[in-house]
């Protein structure tokens, strides 16, 4: 039996294997076949229908000359550099109150993770309505004597983003304060009191022990945020749907109209293209620290 | 009970000689505001009277979120019996693939070439001598809406033309109200740049840049001054922060602004309102400077089925959207003006006969779906949304609008 077994290795283990195959279909099909599929036809002067005929990098030329996919690229980073930095340090010291042994704690949990059951697109309806100034907060605000209170998240250019982070932040934080709690819940009793023999104060145990135990929980983070702010849409489309102007639009955004309402997919296609290699600078730096570093170990 | 068997049998064997050719067509559309619902089920009663069935497939978010869906379910070979497009290049591909039901046999029976008018309605459903849709109405969006209370408020008289209403404007302003409302979505910039543009340069210099495509009119004086008109509108426009079109026209409405660019389908929200054309509100077509209305509006394409059943039914269908009976029930709930000439509006409003003398007279111009491609309109489109939410400059604007334009020759 056991030299059968090792003459066969592909046999071993399977129903196991047999099991697997449509998964491994689905993600070399759909997800592999689907995405070099997209890239090539990128270099296609494809307008409504797919064609295979060869333009090189004029979608990419016209893509990087066109103003509305460079507001939306700056937009992107000014929402993802912020909503990253804050996400991941909200959330974090949330998990650290949360992890102070207090009373209803698992009150406090389910509340801070509420929001985080609603799609995108409710989030973004909600906070039109909040964010309103003549029926949301703002308007609470003024009723309740400050009368030259002006802060208008939906309808001026220049804050329009921050109206969206607010929304963002709201919606995501309770997911990264459940990780972090997570982990910190996974280190040891016994570096807690370690420190505290040696008397180190409880915010620099924090800061310069458990923070630095912690770095696969912040990655983890990480790439999970990251990547949900490259695919930002529909939070946009509900709250703003890109406006005024195009002060809030999204790279997503540009996709979908080019591909449908432009009839351009030639162009749709060259900007989720470039989507596809942002998320990679993401990933790629990630799945080297997590993968590579354990062969070093 | 008897009576009732009895009376169900013969109620089968009436209908029996009907049934055998009823055919369950799916028709989608996205005309959902009330208006709109009850001009489609005027379609859909007349179906249902000619022996056929209308299953009724209404997509609710307009065009923009409904024309995606349709394609998508045409090239993903799920297609439906008929479905509303705009005239023009919409669908253009789709036929070119072989996917729409040639109907060209419906219109030579019933004489289509002679009685659609204008007759570039039905140039837009040709493709290559073969005829691919029914045009149903033509909307026109250069219309200016004022609202006359607050002129009597000022005490002036209510502008007849566009320069008169500029001219107006500080008025209105130093009298605490908008002078032009603007929704937020970007279809509507859109919509008032093209409404100045024939208005402002005339319809010669417009057709030498949209239908002989000459750049150098584009890039020439008379657009400059386009541009300028639209920079001016832009100032006036500054402190309207609606969305929707429907509550930029209620700002008219309710006299908080004097004036709106939009459709004559805005004329549908006026009347529901109550207010009474002339007397409450004034329409200048062309912005009351040059007369002329585009021929926009909507028509039925039909997928090709593998059914020989269904098909028949198709053609049945696009004879019927066509019928004078049907334009006039149909036309008279939307607020459009109908296809053929030949049909009496006597019930029509002072706005909508406005428009249809325009059409007579034959003042008419080619609309922008008919001349440019989905991808040059979705740019000029962009750039719209830039240039009236930024202070960008006139002349940059033009040059970015001809370069644009020069992409899609």
């Amino acid at each position: 039996m056991a030299d059968g077994a090792r003459r066969n290795p592909l046999f071993r283990n399977l129903t196991a294997k047999l099991a697997a195959v449509p998964m491994v279909l689905t993600a070399l099909v759909v997800f592999a076949g689907g995405t070099v599929w997209t890239v090539v036809y990128s270099f296609t002067s494809s307008k409504l229908l797919p064609k295979l005929k060869w333009v090189g990098l004029d979608q990419y030329e016209r893509l990087w000359g066109a103003s509305r996919w460079l507001v939306a690229i700056e937009n992107l980073l000014i929402y993802g550099v912020l909503s990253l930095v804050l996400t991941i340090s909200i959330g974090f010291m949330l998990a650290v109150l949360l992890d102070q042994k207090i009373r209803f704690e698992d009150t406090f949990r389910t509340i801070m993770l509420y929001p985080f059951a609603l799609s995108f697109i409710v989030t973004g309806l909600v906070w039109q309505w909040l964010l309103n100034p003549e029926f949301g907060v703002p308007s609470v605000i003024k009723a309740m004597g400050w009368e030259s209170f002006e802060l208008d998240l939906l309808h001026d250019p220049k804050i329009v983003l921050y109206g969206l982070l607010v929304a963002g932040l709201w919606q995501g934080t309770g997911f990264v304060m459940c990780i972090m709690l997570a982990g910190l819940r996974g280190i040891d009793e016994d570096i807690w009191k370690a420190c505290r023999v040696d008397g180190i104060p409880r915010w620099k145990t924090y800061l310069f022990v458990i923070v630095p135990m912690m770095r696969p929980v912040f990655i983890t983070t990480l790439v999970i945020v990251a990547s949900g702010i490259v695919k930002l849409y529909d939070l946009v489309v509900a709250q703003t749907s890109g406006g005024p102007g195009n002060a809030s639009q999204v790279p997503a955004m540009y996709v979908y109209d080019y591909m449908f309402q432009a009839q351009n997919l030639g162009q749709g296609f060259a900007a989720s293209s470039m989507m596809l290699v942002s998320v990679l600078i993401v990933l790629i730096p990630w799945a080297y620290l997590e993968f590579g570093g354990r062969k070093r170990g | 009970m008897k009576t009732k068997t009895l009376a169900a049998l013969l109620c089968s064997a009436v209908a029996v000689p009907l049934a055998a050719n009823a055919v369950d067509l799916e028709v989608t559309h996205w005309w959902t505001s009330g208006g709109e619902a009850a001009a489609v089920a005027e379609l859909a009663k007349a179906f249902d009277a000619s022996g056929d069935h209308w299953v009724d497939g209404a997509i609710a978010g307009s065009g923009g979120t409904a024309r995606p869906i349709m394609i998508s379910r045409i090239t993903g070979g799920d297609p439906m019996g008929a479905t509303q497009f705009n005239h023009g290049q919409q669908a253009m591909e789709l036929v070119e693939a072989g996917l729409m039901l040639d109907i060209t046999d419906v219109a030579e029976a019933n004489n289509w070439k002679s009685i659609v008018n204008p007759p570039s309605l039905l140039d837009a459903c040709t493709i290559d001598g073969k005829i691919y849709c029914a045009p149903v109405n033509i909307h026109s969006p250069e219309w200016l809406w004022i609202s006359n209370k607050v002129y009597e408020d000022l005490g002036i008289p209510v502008p007849q033309n566009w320069n008169e209403f500029v001219a107006s404007a500080p008025q209105v302003e130093a009298a605490g109200k908008i002078p032009l409302a603007l929704g937020g979505q970007p279809w509507q910039s859109n919509l008032a740049f093209g409404a100045i543009s024939v208005a402002v340069a005339g319809l010669d210099v417009w057709k030498k840049v949209n239908v002989d495509k000459d750049m150098d009119v584009a890039a020439g004086p008379e657009y400059a001054a386009v541009f300028k008109a639209a920079a001016d509108a832009r100032k006036l426009a500054a402190k309207s922060n609606v969305q929707d079109w429907n509550q930029a026209t209620n700002l008219v409405i309710t006299d908080q602004a004097a004036a709106q660019i939009m459709g004559d389908w805005a004329q549908g929200e006026f009347a529901v309102a109550g207010e009474v054309a002339g007397k409450d509100y004034t329409c200048l077509p062309g912005l009351g400077l040059n007369a002329y209305l585009s021929t926009g509006g909507d028509a039925f394409y039909f997928p090709k089925l593998d059914d020989p059943e269904k098909e028949a039914a198709q053609k049945r269908l696009a004879a019927l959207l066509v019928a004078p009976e049907t334009q006039v029930a149909f036309n008279l709930k939307k607020g459009s003006l109908p296809i053929r000439g030949d049909v009496d509006l006597a019930t029509a409003n002072d706005c909508m006969k406005k428009g249809l003398e325009i059409l007579a007279s034959g003042n008419i111009v080619p609309s922008g779906d008919m001349v440019w491609s989905a991808d040059v309109q979705k740019q000029i489109e962009d750039l719209m949304v830039e240039f009236w939410s930024s202070d960008m400059p006139a002349e940059d604007a033009q040059a970015k609008w001809v370069e644009i334009l020069k992409s899609g020759l």
